[in-house]
């Protein structure tokens, strides 16, 4: 079953085609890794996904509804969430209010019930302190919960920006390039929790990634972007003797040399 | 002396007494001395102290309360400048919960408003034209001025006028940031205070720049409320409320939102946090506040006019904000206290002190070197200061700090915010960490 369908999805910066035409299709927790050189277009696929861009044609559809036109607060409500190439934490507050933050759309309380302190408000409050602890322990970072979240270390700014996604209980979770600087080890680790997401939470992964020993290891399906067009999709084994991938990554020579 | 400082650090009972013979020894020169500045800025000094202190945070709560609500005014109210010192007291307690109201939208959500002072403008005339008859040239019902009694009324009003004002003030702004808002905020102070100026034709509504005289004082139990004494507890009121409300808000979902706003917009609206909705409520509870304290000013003064509204007026609530520290509530509240205690004041009294030393001929210093004139001066090096060795204010923010055995507790009690599901949770209980 597809979570997420994605057809003839295309975006213009003026006349430059930064995505064109773009038909992908995401089986439910399934991992796809979506792959290409530099300024392929990756991330622009993502930001409309995501709602921060609005396509200039295509649709996309997730679990049946469309989500072209909302706003990105709305389509993390419907159950996309994504963590950025860039690392985007709330630097100044609490790891555990950087996860508290992702379970806004499923909290209830507003001004009024919480400037009158009603119950269910307090009650709401604690099982969300407390899910959000486990969320932290379900990462391994459970002992730095009142550190402020920019002093963390860069793999654990990484995994932090992976449980706040968590918290909001998508049913579609990007990764942009969460493995960008990781030394081995972290990604290694990285890698696993990856796994473990998609078997214990039900959560369908896709994910930008530059590093192939990763993307190869962990992807049931990959697609190729180059100069915003989709060049191929497959099985890892099918993309690696790809001869077209191989050419938009390491240049015709590198093809004729295979 | 090295035991003795130690032993004050850490010991409670050693902290809570000298405290308390502090509080003794100020009183009580307040209360003797005829001329007593210094001893009536030392017991509000005391309150300082007392947070600083580490005892129960309620045991502060009832010291506290106790010294503003009983001492503070009891020893002031025998010397002859009882008056003016409550006077100084009410004003400290309006920029409190001014400072507060921009905090919140400065200090929590990052939203630069360099025209604060509308909203507090907006609260005075809402009670202004009604409790004078300044309405009846307008309103088709209803005998003007209205008496004092609906002061209590018009607290709530003023409130909701003022949050109206800021969301109407928000809708077009918000689209803006940083520098660009600080700008249009600006703006929108300024074409209140001269809409407020001009709006005496065709329908004379504020009277223009005559302003609105004689506003009818508040009443409750059959006695109006005259005197800074009487104020002083109105807004004492006023300013422990405005402080529940800042602190309830900030731990909550709201607060985090807020903060979240500030501290990464993209991310927070990628979390499922709506920017313009965050960004409006902010403005529209801290303008609350500020037309919650006009309508007291108004009252309080009994006489509104645009020049109190002024783009210095803005400034100063900001100078407050910076000076305490952003996003502090204790920094805040400090800030306010410390800019208005040493406007009204620190600098008045060095003034008179000066004056005194050219009248007995110690010291000629010409007039225009009078700390009073030179205020703005003075504010722009503290800040400058301020900016260079201590960025984070007087008493920068804290973040709340969580206690993980409290969250480890009941563990699976809740299920409604589970992101793991029922079966597969019991998996995860039994795994190592990852």
């Amino acid at each position: 079953m597809n979570v997420l369908e994605v057809t003839g999805l295309t975006k213009s910066f003026g006349g430059l085609f930064a995505n064109s035409n773009i038909d992908m299709s995401f089986e439910k927790n399934s991992i796809t890794a979506v792959i290409g050189p530099n300024g392929a277009g990756k991330t622009t696929f993502f930001n409309m996904i995501t709602g921060v861009y609005k396509p200039t044609s295509g649709e996309i559809v997730l679990n049946g509804k469309s989500l072209v036109g909302l706003k990105p607060d709305a389509v993390a409500k419907q159950g996309i969430a994504r963590t950025f190439q860039n690392i985007r934490l709330f630097n100044q507050i609490p790891v555990l209010e950087n996860v508290l933050v992702g379970m806004h759309t499923h909290l209830h309380a507003n001004w009024l019930s919480v400037l009158l302190n009603l119950p269910q408000v307090k009650r709401e409050e604690k099982a969300a302190q407390r899910e959000a602890y486990r969320l932290l322990e379900y990462v391994g970072l459970a002992d730095l919960l009142n550190e402020n979240a920019g002093n963390l270390s860069y793999g654990a700014q990484r995994r932090l920006e992976i449980a706040r996604a968590i918290a909001t209980k998508p049913s579609v979770l990007l990764l942009d390039e969460p493995a960008a600087g990781m030394n081995p080890k972290e990604t290694k680790e990285l890698t696993k929790l990856i796994h473990t997401l998609r078997h214990e939470l039900d959560i369908t992964v896709i994910l930008i990634e530059h590093d192939m020993k990763l993307v190869m290891e962990i992807s049931d399906q990959i697609f190729v972007l180059d100069h915003g067009e989709k060049i191929a999709e497959g099985k890892p084994y099918e993309i690696r003797n790809n001869p077209k991938v191989i050419e938009a990554y390491l240049g015709k020579g590198a093809v004729a040399l295979a | 002396m090295k035991k003795f400082i130690t032993i004050l650090l850490t010991n409670r009972t050693a902290q809570l007494v000298l405290f308390l013979v502090y509080v003794v020894v100020t009183t009580a020169s307040l209360y003797l001395a005829e001329k007593s500045v210094v001893a009536f800025l030392l017991l509000l000094l005391s309150i300082l102290i007392l947070y600083f202190l580490k005892i129960k945070t309620p045991l502060k709560w009832v010291i506290g309360l106790l010294i503003l609500g009983v001492l503070l005014p009891v020893s002031a109210s025998q010397g002859p400048s009882y008056q003016s010192y409550m006077e100084v007291a009410t004003l400290v307690g309006i920029y409190v919960a001014m400072a507060l109201g921009l905090n919140i939208v400065v200090g929590l959500a990052g939203l630069l408003d360099l025209g604060f002072v509308a909203f507090f403008a907006v609260g005075a005339y809402t009670y202004g034209i009604f409790a004078t008859g300044q309405a009846a040239n307008f309103m088709p019902f209803g005998t003007y001025p209205l008496s004092g009694e609906s002061f209590w009324v018009f607290l709530l009003i003023g409130c909701f006028v003022a949050a109206l004002f800021g969301i109407l003030l928000g809708i077009p702004v918000l689209r803006v940031k940083g520098d660009y808002l600080a700008i249009v905020t600006l703006g929108f102070g300024e074409i209140i205070r001269i809409v407020f100026n001009n709006m005496d034709k065709p329908v004379n509504i504020t009277n223009g720049s005559m302003g609105l005289a004689s506003i009818a004082p508040p009443r409750i139990f059959g006695i109006d409320l005259m005197f800074p004494n009487q104020f002083y507890y109105v807004v004492l009121v006023m300013v422990i409320l405005v402080i529940y409300a800042v602190r309830t808000l900030e731990h909550s979902k709201i607060g985090r939102s807020w903060k979240a706003v500030r501290e990464n917009e993209i991310a927070a609206q990628a979390m499922g946090v709506p920017l313009v909705k965050t960004k409006l409520t902010a403005f529209a509870i801290g303008a609350s506040f500020s037309g919650m304290m006009g309508v007291v000013f108004a009252a309080k003064q009994t006489f509104v006019d645009p020049t109190s509204f002024t783009l210095l007026e803005s400034t100063t609530i900001l100078v407050m904000v910076v000076l305490g520290g952003m996003g502090s509530l204790p920094g805040v509240i400090l800030g306010a206290a410390v800019v208005t205690i040493l406007n009204l004041q620190v600098l008045t009294e060095i003034s008179n002190w000066m004056n005194q030393l050219n009248i007995n001929g110690v010291l000629s210093i010409p007039d225009a070197l009078s700390p009073v004139k030179m205020q703005r001066f003075i504010f722009g090096a503290l800040l400058i200061v301020f900016a260079l060795y201590r960025s984070k204010g007087l008493i920068p923010a804290k973040n709340r700090k969580y206690d993980p055995e409290q969250l480890k507790q009941t563990k699976g009690k809740n299920s409604k915010f589970l992101f793991l599901s029922k079966e597969k949770l019991k998996a995860y209980e039994g795994r190592e960490n990852l």
